[in-house]
C-alpha cells in the first residue's frame, strides 16, 4: 500500500527517472556549440581549398586538435539529444520507436568515434 | 473487457491545417528541419577529417568533391542550415530564461532569425572566397 500522494510521485527524477537530465544536456551542449561551431567554420574557411599537407600540418596543432575534438563530443551528444526527439514525436510503434532510438546511438557514437579518431590521429601527427 | 478496449471517437485538437501562418511557427519547423539536415550533414564533416587523417589522395578526392558545384551547393546549404540552427538556438535559450516570450518580441526574434541565418550565411561564404582558396 503506498501512502505516497500522486504528486510526491512526480516530484524529484518524474516519470522518466531522468529528471530533467535531457533538457539539461541539450542546453549544456547548445552553448558550447555555439562556440566550437563558430571555431570549426572558421578553421573550415581558412583551410577552404588546401592542399593536404597543409591540412594535416594545421590539424596537428593541439590549439585546433583540441576544440575540433571538444565540438565532435559536443555535437554529436546535442544531435543524439535531438534527433532522440525527433523520433518520439513522430515515431509511435513501440518496436520502431525503439529500434529507431537505437539506430540513433549507434550512427551518433559512430560518427563521433570516427571523427575523434581522425583528429588524434592528424592531432598525433601520424 | 471487450467493451473497454474498443476504440472510443474522442475530440481531437486543432490540427496545424487550420492555423494561418506565423512567422515563429515557420522558424519552429526550420529549427526542427535544420536540425535533422544538421545531423546527417556531420558525416561531411566526417568525410574531411577522415580523409585527412587517411592520406593526400583520399583527401584530394575529398576535397575535389568538395570544390565541385554540387558539392560547393550542399556546403552553402550545409552553411545555412547551421546558422539558422545556431541562431534560432539562442533564440531558445533566451525563452529559457522567461524573456522575450511578448507576442511582438517573437515576431521580432523570428524576423532576425531568418534574416540573421542568411546574412551569417552569406557572410561567411564571402569571407571564404575571399581568404581561403574555394
Amino acid at each position: 500500500m503506498a501512502y505516497r500522494t500522486p504528486l510526491a510521485r512526480v516530484r524529484g527524477l518524474g516519470s522518466a527517472k531522468s529528471g530533467a537530465d535531457h533538457f539539461w544536456k541539450q542546453r549544456l551542449t547548445a552553448v558550447a556549440n555555439i562556440v566550437l561551431v563558430a571555431f570549426a567554420i572558421w578553421l573550415v574557411a581558412k583551410l577552404a581549398g588546401a592542399d593536404h599537407a597543409t591540412a594535416k600540418r594545421t590539424l596537428a596543432q593541439p590549439y585546433y586538435a583540441v576544440p575540433l575534438l571538444l565540438l565532435v563530443l559536443s555535437g554529436t551528444v546535442h544531435m543524439r539529444l535531438g534527433m532522440q526527439t525527433i523520433i518520439e514525436d513522430y515515431v509511435h510503434s513501440e518496436g520502431r520507436k525503439v529500434a529507431a532510438l537505437m539506430l540513433n546511438s549507434f550512427f551518433c557514437v559512430l560518427v563521433g568515434l570516427s571523427c575523434a579518431y581522425a583528429v588524434l590521429k592528424l592531432g598525433f601527427g601520424a | 473487457m471487450a467493451e473497454a478496449r474498443r476504440a472510443v471517437e474522442r475530440p481531437l485538437s486543432p490540427h496545424l491545417s487550420i492555423y494561418a501562418r506565423q512567422i515563429n511557427m515557420v522558424m519552429s519547423i526550420l529549427h526542427r528541419l535544420t536540425g535533422a539536415a544538421l545531423y546527417f550533414g556531420t558525416l561531411l564533416l566526417a568525410a574531411w577529417l577522415i580523409a585527412a587523417a587517411m592520406g593526400e589522395a583520399q583527401f584530394a578526392a575529398v576535397s575535389a568533391i568538395f570544390a565541385h558545384p554540387i558539392g560547393k551547393l550542399v556546403l552553402f546549404g550545409y552553411t545555412w542550415a547551421l546558422a539558422h540552427h545556431m541562431l534560432g538556438g539562442m533564440r531558445h535559450l533566451l525563452w529559457d530564461t522567461g524573456r522575450g516570450l511578448q507576442i511582438w518580441q517573437v515576431d521580432v526574434l523570428s524576423w532576425l532569425t531568418i534574416v540573421g541565418s542568411v546574412a551569417l550565411t552569406l557572410a561567411i561564404w564571402a569571407v571564404a572566397l575571399l581568404d581561403g582558396g574555394l
